[in-house]
Parts: structure tokens; C-alpha cells; sequence
């Protein structure tokens, strides 16, 4: 097992720090049907952390818990070394927690700019009496956003759509601008719930290529799900498997594929 | 040809955020103020104010706030003559207890306690949605009628019932009452509507109506990526109502003179603003105006053709009226949901091409 505080040498030789995010015994039920069943792990300070499952395994579900969508009825949620309590989702979000949806979620009446500048929230502080008057504060927190908004824009190389109207857009460049307004947050934990959904083999590439980097530069620890098995065991440095709400495997994306009860997860087991 | 925005480069954020950031829109904007300040105010006479402008300045007010609420936050709202009223009462009141104060001051106070009513009227907003907030905000409407007309200390135990605007003046200009001038009523609406028109602006563009617009389009999605939904739908309430309290004292004093609440703030002025903003673009400012500019003018336009060139008995111009306006809320909402505004949008994005469209 890994020390909490110590890290590890990821085997492209990036340095792993300590645990941003630690999840203890979470237990999640709806009624009587048993989402996520007692399970723990942690994530790392700069690491790629994919979870992977089956249809049905609890991962969204898992995802919703670390945003604060669900509030698990069991179990502890730890940011950065100490216990989270029960909060809103726009609280977890302040803490410096952004996500993509598996299904767009886009606000689909503002333009792009306008829907990267909603991530950057959490950096407005002038109040409403300011904004009304414009001139002043509100415009110069306006602009100093907008620059931090447009490298994001650069970034992902979506400038020639800056001005349009989201729901123009086709699906692949909506991903890509929820990327950016997650990333306009300059989270220190980035959730993306199937970032590679629905691609292309081409769209596919270039998400991956923009997650790396992401990683890279930013040095933004990230938390992905993803059903793309090629891309999960390329992109992620540790692996959560998830079966029937259990976790059935954890571990780097090696040993994960050498792990018996992930392979029958997958592949099924014969019951003769 | 008309509309060109070639050559029209930007190069800070400031100048891409401002309001007109085409050059030839600004210079429009420069234009058309200076006519409303400089021209009109000399030209004007009591038909012209009493018929056309006062009352689509003022229900053009009305209709940013409501939009605010409707079109940027997406929250229904089928209060607005009861907030209006409110506007009214209010502003009645301080008229009435101060009088030596200045008319500017009551008109902003008056929308400062509708601004209030509208933040407790719209607390339900924080656990209803769509249908059932409208039908929320329609009791508002009812039972603030109501109140106004059942509890005397509102209309100073007069023996009518009625509201009437006493004479007060504005830097020794009579604003209110029989003797008002007609160019200084226009002026004094005018200042109004240019300053709501500038403060409603300049909060869609930035943070506070991003958050509007955010709740509009996906609440659920804007909550977890940090906007607080009760804090973004109660400014929506509270700016909306600001504006239409400031429409609603402007109506009363400045328009009107006397009031009788059933009458003048019923739900037929709720729909009528509602109607204005749907024809004139959900979402715009612009829209505003024209919504506003559209529904006054066609039943004078209507008199006009109809009852004095083409001789029509007037009862039939009246009814076609309600035909008309009854038929074009039915085709914008399937046609063109977003109204004039993007007609006038559509019609810009052909001009930029005009006359080679390829």
C-alpha cells in the first residue's frame, strides 16, 4: 500500500504527490437499490485516476458523490487532508472541484466565451451594485478573467468559435468547450465523466492529446471515467474497477488487466 | 453594403465587451439619444406624449424588467401588474408623506420596495419550476390587487378608492399632476428608461447575468459548476422588480395621474408586458424596446388605417386588435420564439452580405 503522504514515480517517470481526495467506506443506496457498496480509495496529487466498470457498476454514481450531487449515506469524503462536510454542489465546486457531463451540459443559449467565463465563478468578486455600474471594478475583473479565459480558449484551440452560439456547435467541439469551462476554474481535482464518448477514432485522439496536456502543463490531477479500455489503460497511472457498486480491482492500469475478477467482470465467468 | 464590420478591429477585452462593438451600431446608438435628449423634447406636444411616447417608454421599462426575469433567467412570471402596482402604491405613499421630496428620489425608492416584494414573492422559485411558478406568481398578482384595493391606509382612506398623483416637481419643473409639460414628463421618463436600459446591460453582459443565464439553460449543471441557484434567482427577482416598480410608479405619477388598481394593474397588464417581450425577443434588451415600441403603437396604428382612413366602425378596430395581437404571439412562438430581436438579428447577418450574398 501507498503512504498517504509520500508519493510514487509513475513509470513515464512523472513524481506523484501526496492524497488530494480520499474517499472512506462510501456507501450509496436509492431506496433499496445499493448504488456503491463500501468502497474506499484515494486519489493523487497529479495523477491520472480513470474508473472503469461495466454498465451499471456505480461509477457516474461515484462521480456524483465526489461533486456533491450525492450526499452518500455512509462514509467519508477527504479534500485535501480534512473531512468534507455535507454541502451544496456550488460549495464543492468553490473548493476548487469542476467536472465534465456524460451527457453535454452545456448552456446552450450563451455563446462559448460566455460559457467558459461561468467557470471562472469562482474568480468574481465584485457584487451586483458594481456590475451595474460596469465602469470600474467589474469591468477590470471582467478583462483580467477574459485573459486567463482566452489562454484556456487557445489552449484547446477553439478560438474561431469564440463568439458562437453553443448550440450551433457540433458534438465533438461541445465537448471540447466543456473541457475548457471546467478548466477555466483551474480546478485542483477535474472530473470527467466519459470525456471520449461518442468520438471518433480522430476526436478520440485529440481528447486524449488535450487530457495529457492538461496534465502536463497545468499539472491538474485528474479523475476520469471511461469505457474506451485502449485509452483508460494509456492515459490513466491508476486504475479503480467497479463491479455491482464493489470494488473489485485498483491498482496501475497493469496490474488491473492481469486481475482475475476484473477480467471475468468483463469477459463473464462460466458457471458450468 | 449597410452593415459592414470589416476594418473594425479590436484589440483589448474592453473594447470586444463593450455594448455596441461595431462601430456603425455605435454611432446608431449616439444618434438615435441624441434625437430622444436634443430633438424630440422641443418638437413634442400632449398628443404625441399622451398617445405614443410616455407609455412606450414606460411599458418599455416594464418589459427589461420582466425580461430580465423571463428571458435571461428563465424563472415565469405572471406578476407584473401587481408588481407595477406595487411600484405605484409606493410611490404614492412617499409622495404623499414627503412631499418637498425630489420626484427622482420616490421613483428609485418605490422601485427599491418592489424590489423587496419581488425577492418574498419569489422565494417559491427556489422550490417550483415553469408551470407552477407562473401559477405562483399569479396569486402574487390577485392578492396584491387585492390588498391595494381592500386596505385603506394604501390609498390614504380616500372616499373613491382611487390613487391621485398630487403636483410634485423636479428642480422647480412641475412632473406630476394636470399642469405637467408634456416635454418634461417625456424627459423625465426618458432619463428613466435610458438608465434602466444601461444597468440592465451592463449586468447580462458580465458575471451577474451569465449566472441568469446559466439557471435559464441547465440549472442542475450551473449549480455543480459553482452557481449558488438562490442567490441567482433572487437577484433575478429583485432586478426584475426594481424596474418594473420604477415602470409602475412612472405609470401612476407621471402617465397616468390617477389609478384604480383593478383596472389599470389587472393581469391584463401582466399578459400585455409578458406579450411584449415575447414578440420583442426573450433574452434581449433590444427586445425589449421593440416588444414595447410594437404593442403601443399598433392599436394607434390600427385607429388610423383603419377607423379614420378606411372609415371602419371603431368597435371592430378595437376587436381586430386583439385578433392581430393574439395571432402574432401564436406565430412567434412557433415561428421565431426569440421575437423581433432576431429578426432584426437575421436581417443584420443578410445586410452584411447584401446585395453578394455568395
Amino acid at each position: 500500500m501507498l503512504d498517504s503522504a509520500e508519493g510514487y514515480v509513475t513509470e513515464d517517470g512523472r513524481k506523484i504527490g501526496g492524497v488530494v481526495m480520499e474517499m472512506k467506506n462510501i456507501t450509496l443506496r436509492f431506496g433499496g437499490v445499493v448504488a456503491i457498496k463500501d468502497i474506499s480509495f484515494d486519489i493523487r496529487e497529479g495523477e491520472i485516476r480513470a474508473i472503469i466498470g461495466p454498465n451499471g457498476a456505480g461509477k457516474s454514481s461515484m462521480l456524483n458523490v465526489i461533486s456533491g450531487f450525492y450526499v452518500p449515506q455512509e462514509g467519508e469524503v477527504w479534500f485535501h487532508g480534512s473531512k468534507r462536510p455535507p454541502m451544496r454542489p456550488y460549495e464543492v465546486a468553490q473548493q476548487g472541484i469542476a467536472r465534465t457531463f456524460q451527457n453535454i451540459a452545456l448552456f446552450e443559449g450563451m455563446s462559448v466565451l460566455d460559457n467558459v467565463m461561468t467557470g471562472r465563478l469562482g474568480y468574481m468578486k465584485t457584487n451586483i451594485f458594481q456590475q451595474a455600474l460596469w465602469k470600474g471594478k467589474a469591468e477590470a475583473e471582467e478583462v483580467e478573467n477574459r485573459e486567463a479565459v482566452e489562454k484556456i480558449i487557445d489552449f484547446l484551440e477553439i478560438q474561431h468559435i469564440r463568439k458562437t452560439p453553443v448550440s450551433r456547435l457540433p458534438y465533438g467541439l461541445k465537448k471540447r468547450v466543456e473541457l475548457a469551462r471546467a478548466l477555466a476554474a483551474e480546478p485542483r481535482l477535474l472530473l470527467l465523466d466519459e470525456p471520449m464518448a461518442g468520438m471518433n477514432v480522430e476526436e478520440k485522439e485529440d481528447m486524449s492529446r488535450f487530457i495529457l496536456d492538461v496534465n502536463d502543463e497545468f499539472g491538474t490531477t485528474i479523475a476520469l471515467i471511461e469505457h474506451d479500455m485502449g485509452v483508460v489503460m494509456d492515459l490513466s497511472d491508476r486504475v479503480v474497477v467497479m463491479d455491482y457498486g464493489r470494488k473489485i480491482g485498483d491498482g496501475t492500469p497493469h496490474e488491473v488487466r492481469n486481475n482475475q475478477e476484473v477480467i471475468d467482470a468483463y469477459l463473464g465467468v462460466s458457471h458450468d | 453594403m449597410f452593415y459592414r464590420e470589416a476594418g473594425d478591429f479590436k484589440t483589448s477585452y474592453t473594447d470586444d465587451s463593450q455594448t455596441f462593438p461595431i462601430k456603425f451600431d455605435r454611432y446608431r446608438y449616439y444618434v438615435v439619444l441624441a434625437v430622444a435628449f436634443g430633438i424630440v423634447p422641443f418638437i413634442i406636444n400632449d398628443y404625441w406624449a399622451n398617445a405614443l411616447l410616455l407609455p412606450f417608454l414606460i411599458y418599455a421599462i416594464a418589459a427589461i424588467g420582466l425580461n430580465i426575469l423571463v428571458g435571461y433567467c428563465g424563472q415565469v412570471s405572471l406578476g407584473t401588474g401587481g408588481f407595477m402596482a406595487v411600484g405605484a402604491y409606493a410611490c404614492y405613499k412617499l409622495m404623499t408623506a414627503f412631499p418637498d421630496v425630489s420626484m427622482f428620489i420616490h421613483v428609485l425608492l418605490a422601485g427599491g420596495v418592489t424590489a423587496i416584494v419581488g425577492v418574498l414573492f419569489g422565494l417559491p422559485s427556489l422550490r417550483i419550476k415553469g408551470f407552477y411558478l407562473a401559477v405562483a406568481t399569479l396569486a402574487a398578482q390577485f392578492f396584491l390587487v387585492w390588498l391595494f384595493n381592500r386596505v385603506p391606509w394604501f390609498y390614504n382612506y380616500s372616499a373613491s378608492g382611487q390613487i391621485n398623483a398630487p403636483e410634485r416637481d423636479v428642480f422647480g419643473i412641475i412632473i406630476t399632476g394636470p399642469n405637467a409639460p408634456a416635454w418634461a414628463t417625456y424627459l423625465f421618463c426618458l432619463i428613466f428608461l435610458a438608465l434602466c436600459a444601461v444597468l440592465a446591460r451592463n449586468l447580462t453582459r458580465g458575471t451577474t447575468g451569465r449566472t441568469w443565464m446559466a439557471i435559464r439553460d441547465m440549472d442542475i449543471a450551473a449549480e455543480i459548476i459553482g452557481v449558488n441557484p438562490l442567490k441567482a434567482k433572487l437577484t433575478a427577482f429583485a432586478v426584475s422588480s426594481f424596474f418594473i416598480g420604477i415602470a409602475g410608479a412612472l405609470f401612476f405619477a407621471v402617465y397616468l395621474g390617477a389609478v384604480e388598481v383593478g383596472e389599470v394593474f389587472g393581469i391584463q397588464k401582466s399578459f400585455l408586458v409578458l406579450f411584449m417581450i415575447i414578440i420583442g425577443g426573450l433574452g434581449s434588451i433590444f427586445g425589449s424596446f421593440a416588444g414595447a415600441a410594437f404593442l403601443v403603437l399598433l392599436p394607434v396604428v390600427l385607429k388610423v388605417v383603419g377607423a379614420d382612413m378606411l372609415g371602419w366602425p371603431t368597435d371592430i378596430v378595437a376587436h381586430l386588435q386583439l385578433v392581430i395581437v393574439g395571432a402574432l404571439i401564436i406565430m412567434f412562438l412557433i415561428l421565431e420564439p426569440h421575437g423581433l430581436a432576431q429578426l432584426w438579428r437575421v436581417a443584420k447577418e443578410k445586410l452584411r452580405l447584401w446585395p453578394f450574398p455568395h
